[in-house]
């Protein structure tokens, strides 16, 4: 998923401490923020903006359909916010709530599939379209870390995917669009969908692929990779990380022979990726195959 | 969560599925008293591991007697690390056919997968892909019986109806209790025909534990040093390892990512910390702990901010440094959100700068810890 400047953004849970520092940033960064929910506060201004009881009611009273919400309310609350943005008619919801139990994911993700609307998260730090908006808790007003070029970058980890932007901008490049995809075990955008994503998207040239240990999803992103025009490089974090523990994000932890950086290496490896094993040395990697 | 066999069987009884009747035994006195009850039994060490058979921790007894030396012998071992606290004792059971089944969490999918194979006893690893039923669910469906009805081979010697009511109630068991994985392996047809779980391992979803207080209980809790416990009382995640370069970072995949490089350039780290989210406020305490290490020979401090802000997470540790004192060689790197301010702040308490990069931080670290 992708949002571009001109999309409206729906901010459930808005008027929580984190979410009001985030959502003055991205309202400063050129996001355009249309308001907030909180069932509690319906009819107040927050930041200046309007709060509704729902996503249904902010709906009611625009002329267009709202393209995004950013959801960042409490895990037991999540559910309902992303079933109420999908009563909407919302088609793109980022969540950026960690620790939301998988059984609810599940469940919200079924019902977006069935409502046509992609779903980021949870747990992500978000997404960035430098020089025009981003939506969530990534630095994209911090000139050294975003400058708009044609490199998309996916990450499941908002501080890794931060370096390696801050990594790629240091050495003179661009970014055309950040992804994050979060942390947990079950989420909506996989990286084999934000690979489809980058792969269509006109601006992206070549992609940084940043994965990590846990899950087969980097092998499921490696068959797609196979069939693309667009080079792609990539970093896989959790090479020393010892078997069985959960490394932070609920989905790192290896589990027998499934999960191994070995096994998302070599899958990677043969369909063409190149993957490298420190994040600096993405950019040099991006550059030889971009021919700059 | 992990939770053991005696722990997680009671869940399928609830759900309606038939486990063989038996009784935990911390002793072998009394794992002998429960035999004399149920007769003829099997003594199975409780340990959150699997290959308990292959190891020796699972024995037929006949009788008291032999109950009472099985548990012995059981209670005195060591199974993959864990030492065996208490046994399961089990009315024997006369088994016919075995089978693999299991419900758990599916990333591809993204939702509920129930699994079915008439290869009991194997580990679902060994199991030919081939020979494996994968019933993908709709959560919001939950399992209908026709997919059940379509999917699942039809068995000699097997009442089928019997068979997919088992199933279903698996599902139900792992829907109530927030499973990752609720498994039954194996699951056995007896002689007289009745479909019966001689084993089972469930894990609970942790993100959920909150609505399930009264399971949290129960599960078993995780093995942890001394300092991993401290962390976990304070509220972050930190992991104790063999390697002498201390590291404070933020955020799980950059932390990760630390490790990787501090391995990449001939080191190796300590320790596993996480102190984003709100941890990072905590600098003092995540200091200590790391530093509490006593093979920590380098510090290596690795901030890039996203959510949690470089200066604050920075502040936090810089206002602890005198207190903590550290004695061992520190390398800072600095970027993200607040990295200037962070910069000034080091400047001005310690007068050193950061190192140009994280790898440059990296490489120095390893150096002063050899």
């Amino acid at each position: 998923m992708i949002v571009r400047g001109a999309e409206s953004v729906l901010v459930q849970g808005i008027t929580g401490r984190q979410a009001t520092f985030w959502s003055q940033r991205m309202a400063e960064y050129g996001t355009k923020v249309i308001g907030g929910v909180n069932p509690k506060k319906a009819g107040i201004e927050h930041l200046g903006l309007p709060v509704w009881g729902s996503a249904v009611d902010a709906a009611k009273d625009q002329d267009k359909p709202i393209d995004c919400a950013c959801v960042i309310v409490p895990p037991p609350g999540v559910k309902s916010s992303v079933l109420d943005a999908l009563k909407a008619g919302i088609k793109k919801i980022v969540i950026l709530t960690e620790h939301v139990p998988v059984h609810d994911v599940m469940y919200f993700l079924s019902a977006a599939r069935e409502a046509g609307a992609s779903v980021i998260g949870p747990n992500t730090a978000g997404i960035v379209t430098p020089g025009e908006c981003f939506v969530g808790f990534m630095p994209a007003f911090n000139a050294r870390v975003f400058k708009p070029g044609c490199i998309g970058v996916i990450s499941r980890s908002g501080s890794l995917g931060t370096l390696v932007c801050l990594d790629l901008v240091q050495a003179g490049l661009g970014i055309s669009a950040f992804i994050g995809i979060g942390g947990d075990p079950v989420i909506g955008t996989d990286a084999l969908a934000a690979l489809a994503c980058l792969d269509a998207d006109d601006r992206t040239q070549a992609v940084a692929l940043i994965g990590e240990i846990g899950g087969s999803m980097e092998e499921e992103a490696a068959d797609y990779a196979r069939g693309m025009s667009k080079p792609i490089v990539a970093f896989l974090a959790g090479a020393a990380s010892p078997p069985g523990k959960k490394m932070g994000h609920a989905g790192a932890i290896v589990m027998g022979d499934k999960g191994t950086y070995a096994g998302k290496k070599k899958a990677l490896e043969a369909a063409g990726v190149a993957v490298l094993p420190t994040p600096s040395m993405l950019p040099g990697a991006l550059k030889e195959r971009l021919g700059v | 969560m992990n939770f053991e066999e005696h722990a997680a069987k009671p869940l399928l009884k609830a759900a309606g599925i038939a486990v063989p009747d038996g009784g935990l035994a911390f002793d072998a006195e009394e794992a002998a008293a429960l035999a004399e009850k149920l007769g003829p039994c099997v003594v199975k060490a409780q340990v959150p591991a699997g290959k308990r058979g292959k190891a020796g921790g699972i024995a037929l007894a006949d009788t008291p007697q032999e109950a009472r030396n099985e548990a012995a012998r059981i209670l005195g071992m060591e199974i993959a690390g864990h030492p065996v606290k208490s046994v399961l004792v089990e009315r024997q059971v006369r088994i016919a056919k075995e089978f693999y089944t299991a419900v758990l969490n599916d990333a591809a999918t993204k939702g509920p997968l129930l699994l079915f194979s008439e290869d009991g006893g194997m580990d679902i690893e060994e199991q030919h892909p081939d020979a494996l039923v994968r019933i993908p669910i709709d959560i919001r469906e939950g399992l209908r019986a026709g997919a059940l009805q379509a999917a699942i081979p039809q068995i000699d010697g097997v009442a089928r109806e019997k068979l997919l009511d088992v199933l279903a109630k698996l599902y139900t068991a792992y829907a109530d209790n927030d499973a990752e994985l609720m498994e039954i392996n194996p699951l056995v047809v007896a002689q007289d025909g009745k479909i019966i779980a001689l084993d089972c391992k469930f894990t609970l979803d942790d993100s959920a534990l909150r609505r399930h207080q009264e399971l949290a209980e129960l599960g078993t809790p995780e093995k942890l040093t001394e300092l991993e416990r401290r962390g976990q009382k304070i509220g972050f995640k930190y992991i104790e390892l063999e390697g002498s370069v201390g590291v404070l970072s933020n955020g799980a995949g950059l932390t990760m990512t630390t490790m990787d490089a501090i391995s990449h350039y001939g080191g190796a780290p300590a320790n596993f910390l996480e102190i984003g989210g709100n941890a990072f406020v905590l600098g003092k305490q995540a200091l200590e702990v790391v530093l509490g290490n006593p093979r920590v020979k380098s510090l290596l401090i690795n901030f890039c901010g996203a959510i949690a802000r470089t200066d604050v997470m920075t502040g936090g540790v810089l206002e602890a440094w005198d207190e903590v004192d550290p004695r061992v060689p520190v390398c800072w790197a600095l970027g993200g959100t607040g990295e200037d301010e962070a910069r000034a702040m080091l400047k001005q308490k310690l007068g050193v700068e950061p190192l140009p990069s994280m790898d440059a931080a990296v490489k120095a670290a390893v150096e002063a810890a050899k």
